[in-house]
């Protein structure tokens, strides 16, 4: 499995195919579509994210160590969002999630979002995926 | 363009701005409108010659200030024709407005079971300040449902006017629909039974001349940076009557006549309400904003915005999947829509990105997105200073959104 560090170098490259921002939203709704399917069952209340102008459900698993997310959205630029997070965050172990420092989203144009009146829910997402690592990490690893 | 138009624009400085590479497009004018230039430049001149904490001092610049802050109350008064500028307070604006009036005429004249009616189309600030008011004297909440086409259901508005009901708050304009209410009407129907009217006129006093004497509202709310104006300034109107009988709402200095460790004697109206040291140059501001209005002419600035309304709603309509929210009979400048199988967030995400400034999302009014089943809106909302080709502009970018999304 490659690292945290190594699956965000490999998006800022796919992202610099593309200078136009057009190109490169085209690029983050088709990533939204693509979005691995979560499971019906994990689309309730309690995984819905709040803060955002529209919904976002993540679910996390631990498994054998490693911890594995999905998500889903009814926005596709915000699912889109939530693809890359978890292409970078799925199937690693809690501990790199916690340090993970993930500036390939400044690197690859989105900062934007980061900013809170973007209100889409990534800074809540990455909060909530450290969380959920933080929280396996103690339950199962100390 | 007109001539006329072209010198509205160049009195704007922010709209000669780029935003991404293309001409900036501003179109979230019901949230905030942009301000002249003349605007900007009597806050700068206050700063600049004129600052001094006004109602205190006897020196010269503290004077000065205090009749051009006296003078706007007078400028206000007359703009919205009100008896008296006794009977107008300076506030940070609508919310503030609305809370006062809760506070203050609530605690003083509302008990257990009396009934508050407010609309299904109200903005949250004139929603929440009557749920916590309700939450601490025990007076219920009574909502006046709308219909389809965004109108308020005038039967049962009648039907929920009962002995009971105490005060009625209205908005004049919704925020997310642009539907005008029929307030003069309604305020006559709650007279009749006794209830005490406050309009929300945040969404109306921008776009329409408004007579609060003609109307006989008991209290008319509005926002200065929502009529080319600063923000943290706006105005509560109330009647000389009722203002007389309501409590203070904030202690301080100012609000004061005499104060001992033993009591204190409230000051006269309008200072009773006006605790602390108030936005001097916001309120001087919002001066030379009625002065734009006026000279530019509100009927002007009314008509201008129809006619782009008119206009986007013809051009709007071609696009393949576009949904409208909101066909009132009776409606200000805003138009509301989305596209069908689209979140109104992605859209509006793209639409930034194509030089487009507009709201999406819930405009701070729940309860109207939710009873058209969406999770958010898409709004753009007009001033005197857009045109028809900002409306070519935003047709064409909500087509290339759409054919990115869909």
């Amino acid at each position: 499995m490659k690292s945290i560090e190594e699956k965000g170098q490999e998006i800022i490259a796919e992202f610099s195919l593309f200078p136009d921002w057009l190109d490169k939203y085209n690029y983050l709704i088709e990533m939204g579509k693509d979005i691995p399917a979560i499971d019906p069952k994990f689309k309730v209340k309690s995984n819905l994210i709040t803060g955002c102008q529209s919904n976002v459900w993540l679910n996390a698993e631990y498994k054998n160590g490693l911890v594995w997310f999905t998500a889903d959205s009814d926005a596709v630029i915000t699912k889109g969002i939530a693809h890359l997070l978890i292409r970078v965050f799925s199937g690693q172990k809690p501990d790199e999630i916690i340090n993970a420092d993930l500036h390939f989203i400044e690197e690859i144009g989105l900062n934007e979002h980061l900013s809170p009146t973007r209100s889409n829910g990534l800074v809540s997402m990455i909060k909530q995926m450290k969380m959920y690592a933080l929280a396996f990490k103690t339950k199962y690893e100390s | 363009m007109k001539k006329d138009l072209k010198n509205i624009r160049e009195a704007f400085p922010v709209l000669s701005r780029e935003i991404y590479k293309k001409p900036f497009i501003y179109l979230d004018n019901a949230a905030t409108s942009q301000k002249p230039l003349r605007v900007i430049n009597r806050l700068k001149d206050y700063y600049s010659n004129e600052n001094s904490n006004i109602h205190r001092g006897v020196h010269f610049l503290s004077q000065e200030a205090t009749s051009a802050y006296e003078e706007v109350r007078r400028q206000v008064a007359h703009f919205i024709n009100a008896a008296s500028s006794k009977e107008i307070i300076f506030t940070k604006g609508t919310t503030e407005s609305v809370n006062l009036v809760a506070a203050t005429f609530g605690s003083e004249f509302l008990d257990r079971n009396d009934e508050i009616l407010i609309t299904q189309m109200e903005h949250h600030s004139n929603i929440v300040p009557w749920q916590m008011l309700c939450n601490r004297t025990g007076a219920i909440l009574k909502v006046c449902p709308m219909l389809p086409s965004g109108e308020l259901s005038e039967e049962s508005f009648r039907q929920l006017l009962t002995e009971k009901t105490r005060l009625v708050a209205v908005t004049h304009i919704s925020n997310a629909l642009g539907t005008v209410n029929p307030v003069k009407k309604m305020i006559a129907a709650a007279h009749q039974t006794k209830a005490v009217v406050l309009v929300d006129g945040a969404q109306a006093v921008p776009h329409l001349s408004v007579n609060v004497q003609e109307l006989d509202c008991d209290f008319y709310c509005f926002s200065a940076h929502k009529m080319y104006g600063p923000m943290g300034t706006g105005v509560l109107y109330g009647k000389e009557s009722l203002l007389e009988k309501m409590p203070p709402y904030q202690g301080g200095g100012e609000m004061i006549s005499t104060v001992t460790f033993d009591a204190t004697t409230f000051n006269e109206l309008p200072f009773k309400f006006e605790a602390g040291t108030p936005n001097v140059s916001g309120v001087l501001g919002l001066g030379e904003a009625i002065k734009f209005m006026n000279e530019t002419g509100i009927d002007f600035i009314g008509r201008h915005e129809h006619t782009l309304l008119d206009y986007a709603i013809k051009k709007l309509s071609r696009i393949e999947g576009i949904i409208f929210h909101g066909q009132a009979a009776d409606r200000a400048g805003v138009i509301s829509f989305n596209l069908k199988g689209i979140h109104s967030y992605d859209a509006g995400i793209l639409l930034d990105k194509l030089g487009i400034a507009l709201r999406t999302g819930h405009l701070c009014a729940q309860p109207v997105i939710d009873f058209y089943h969406v999770p958010g809106f898409i709004r753009a909302s007009f001033a005197v200073y857009n045109t028809q080709e900002e409306i070519d502009h935003l047709a064409e970018a909500i087509e290339k959104t759409r054919n990115m999304l869909i």
